[in-house]
């Protein structure tokens, strides 16, 4: 199963591919090609974004400014996080993040960063989230989670699944990661999906995880193109009790470099929902 | 008899068909309605040329004829491609590349792509001038430029994204290239071009169309003097993250007008001054808003200068006006901004309608030059200066026009000056001068005029200046 889903789909595939799988899975090869993307379906948190103005500050919290160091989170990014309704509001039953290009205390850029800690965290389930990025470079979203420990045990060793990270220089590439103790930032436990004739900034997509005690299922769409299993990760598999959830969109950083003067603001990441099984 | 009925059945039978084909014409017609439509091919090139038919390629005027032909020995992942042999700028046969590959016959419905998309490579690094598609040597309706394309030595595919695939729906000018030496001092080199077609990226997103390259303009217009939208263009983010800026005609844009009892553009990007007012045009291109825009503040009909009387040619040596031959000049702004220059105006000339008029602005000093890369004037056998002037402001006590003639430029130069003193001007009104060439004192001598200077330390900063020229 990890084989063949590391080696042999890199991408969606094309409609031949498509039908000599078919064609295999019809002369009787190993059942385990056939790909579940989804099998929890009880939903315990659906924040569906129905409500114009601020998200529910019952499930979302902010992380206000620009890291605890002012280091721009540990990875150089150049945007100031506030909870103002310009960097973060529902419109029409959608959530805005939106990146801005202005003066702000001492930052070029604001933005913003929504999490649940302390008032959503879940061990293993279903995590997914329908979005629309946006695009340009240095422009850095995401839709990630992180060990919900992690005051007491500080990253990498809290853990991190990325479900969605994306550069907007590359509007076609999802990155999907997990980080920890020994597998952390350049080192993360990655994959890459590219988007065939299609790109992420033009319409909604569906990242998510499946995750269980001794995997991470990574899915786009009804596409899953990822699973990480202990024996995958090149340090301790920490991903065995609660995280929470974050979505934030970035401003230049390590990941994808700084804006340039092609890169037009503001730039909007559309969230349609969040929604959490088990 | 036998004969009779066998006809009778055989007319029934006719009959019944043919009802029976009518009445399925008919359902097919009312049921869904299909209009004629053109081929849908998407090969431009793959191995040989793809549908164009024999009578499909016309290089460019002054261009090298046979700078094309099929390569059958170098292909992306072949062993056939299009080669451009680019000559060298002194190529006999012609300076430049440049051509265009035109269907000989009907054109495609293009309406289902979104991109042209090619391999190429260059036998160097190069930066090839424009490569595009939609140019028939007829409307060249939905021309698109992709301007300076660099190619290197190995395969690369290039994207050229359709501004509106659905504008076009029956295209003859499937591509057309123009490459030149101005990069390589004159030398010539080589491009191929392989797997030219058509096709639906679906990546290519995120459009910015723009008109006036982006730019808000405002700007007095004239009853009657059509402007031309220039500076048309439309940006696409591709599917690598790259940023594509092409040139597209105004066949792409709609234009609107904000009044237009006052301008209105047409489908050529064509604005017409038909009333007094304001009036903004914009445009928008497949129903995104264009950036840039022009307004016009209409008060009046140009006030043109007087027209100059007729001469024999031999009697007049002419910088610039619309009525004689004029020689060879280098600018009509020197723009010597270290010596403090301020004046903007002149670069170009403005262009009422095809009568050119000079307007310099912020004016406190501008030099017309004719003697760098033209012949100086021998205004030896002449006798006077004339000029138009208009002053476009007020003109206080002490305000001045200084004109000043160098000859011999940088090197044994003389020169002189003559001043037009502010009473002999009129606020928006033209007046006509004849300035006797002796009355520049100092000039000694006029064989090598070779800059004409217009100086009024600011005193007289908004001026219209036409008819410039020598005579006896």
């Amino acid at each position: 199963m990890k084989n063949f889903i590391k080696n042999n789909i890199e991408k969606r595939m094309t409609l031949p591919a498509l039908v000599m799988v078919l064609l295999l899975a019809v002369c009787g090869c190993e059942t385990d090609e056939d790909q579940t993307v989804a099998t929890l379906t009880n939903l315990v948190l659906s924040e569906e974004f129905d409500s114009d103005g601020a998200p529910n500050p019952a499930v979302w919290g902010y992380d206000i400014g620009r890291g605890p160091n002012g280091d721009g989170w540990g990875n150089q990014e150049l945007q100031y996080y506030t909870d103002r309704s310009d960097n973060v509001e529902v419109q029409n039953g959608v959530l805005l993040i939106t990146a801005r290009q202005e003066s702000f205390e001492g930052a070029s850029y604001t933005s913003a960063r929504l999490l649940t800690k302390d008032l959503f965290e879940q061990k293993f389930g279903r995590f997914e989230a329908r979005i629309r990025l946006p695009y340009g470079q240095g422009i850095w979203p995401a839709f990630w989670m992180l060990g919900a420990d992690i005051d007491e045990n500080p990253w990498p060793a809290a853990g991190e699944i990325d479900i969605m990270e994306y550069r907007g220089q590359q509007p076609t590439v999802l990155v999907g990661s997990v980080h920890g103790p020994g597998y952390s930032g350049g080192d993360a436990i990655s994959k890459e999906f590219i988007l065939e004739n299609d790109r992420f900034d033009t319409g909604f997509h569906i990242f998510g995880i499946e995750w269980g005690p001794d995997y991470v299922n990574f899915y786009v769409d009804d596409f899953l193109y990822n699973r990480i299993t202990p024996e995958d990760v090149t340090g301790p598999w920490v991903f065995d009790k609660p995280f929470f959830i974050l979505m934030n969109l970035a401003v230049g950083g390590s990941f994808v470099g700084a804006p340039n003067a092609e890169t037009e603001f503001p730039q909007t990441m559309l969230v349609d929902y969040v929604r959490v099984y088990n | 008899m036998k004969n009779i009925k066998y006809k009778n059945l055989r007319f029934v039978f006719l009959l019944s068909l043919s009802m029976a084909v009518f009445y399925s014409c008919e359902r097919d017609f009312s049921d869904d309605v299909e209009f004629a439509t053109f081929s849908t091919t998407a090969d431009v090139f793959t191995d040989s040329p793809v549908g164009l038919g024999s009578n499909f390629y016309f290089p460019f005027l002054n261009s090298k004829a046979t700078a094309f032909r099929v390569d059958n020995e170098v292909g992306f992942e072949s062993e056939a491609s299009i080669r451009i042999d680019v000559p060298n700028a002194n190529d006999p046969e012609g300076s430049f590349a440049g051509a265009i590959f035109r269907i000989d016959g009907a054109g495609r419905d293009l309406s289902g792509y979104d991109a042209l998309t090619f391999y190429a490579k260059a036998s160097r690094g190069i930066v090839i001038g424009e490569i595009g598609f939609g140019q028939d040597f007829e409307e060249n309706k939905f021309q698109v430029t992709r301007n300076g394309v660099t190619l290197s030595t190995d395969w690369v595919k290039y994207v050229i994204p359709i501004p509106d695939p659905s504008k076009l729906v029956e295209e003859r000018g499937m591509l057309w290239f123009s490459a030149g030496t101005d990069a390589t001092a004159g030398f010539g080199y080589t491009f191929w071009m392989d797997e030219v077609k058509f096709e639906r990226l679906g990546n290519i997103a995120q459009p910015r169309p723009a008109i006036l390259n982006g730019a808000d303009i405002a700007q007095e217009g004239f009853l009657g003097i059509p402007i031309t939208i220039q500076g048309l263009t439309q940006t696409f983010n591709i599917g690598s993250g790259e940023n594509i800026t092409l040139t597209a005609k105004p066949g792409y844009f709609d234009f609107e007008s904000t009044n237009v009892d006052v301008a209105r553009a047409n489908e050529l990007g064509e604005v017409s001054v038909v009333g007094t007012g304001e009036a903004t045009i914009t445009a928008s291109l497949a129903n995104v808003a264009a950036a840039g825009s022009l307004a016009l503040n209409v008060t009046r009909a140009f006030d043109f200068a007087p027209t100059p009387p007729q001469r024999d040619p031999s009697d007049v040596i002419s910088i610039f006006s619309d009525a004689y031959t004029n020689v060879g000049v280098d600018y009509f702004n020197g723009f010597f901004i270290p010596d403090g220059q301020t004046t903007q105006g002149g670069a170009p000339p403005l262009d009422l309608n095809g009568d050119r008029v000079i307007n310099y602005t912020q004016l406190n000093f501008v030099g017309i030059g004719f003697f760098t890369d033209v012949a100086p004037v021998n205004a030896t056998a002449m006798e006077t200066l004339h000029l138009d002037i208009k002053v476009n402001e007020a003109i206080a006590p002490g305000d001045f026009i200084r004109l000043q003639l160098l000859n011999s430029v940088g090197n044994n130069e003389t020169s002189g000056e003559y001043t037009i003193n502010g009473d002999a001007l009129t606020t928006d009104g033209w007046v006509s001068f004849d300035i006797p060439l002796s009355d520049f004192v100092g000039l000694t001598d006029r064989s090598q005029l070779g800059l004409l200077f217009f100086i009024t330390d600011s005193t007289i900063s908004d001026i219209f200046v036409d008819n410039i020229y020598f005579y006896r």
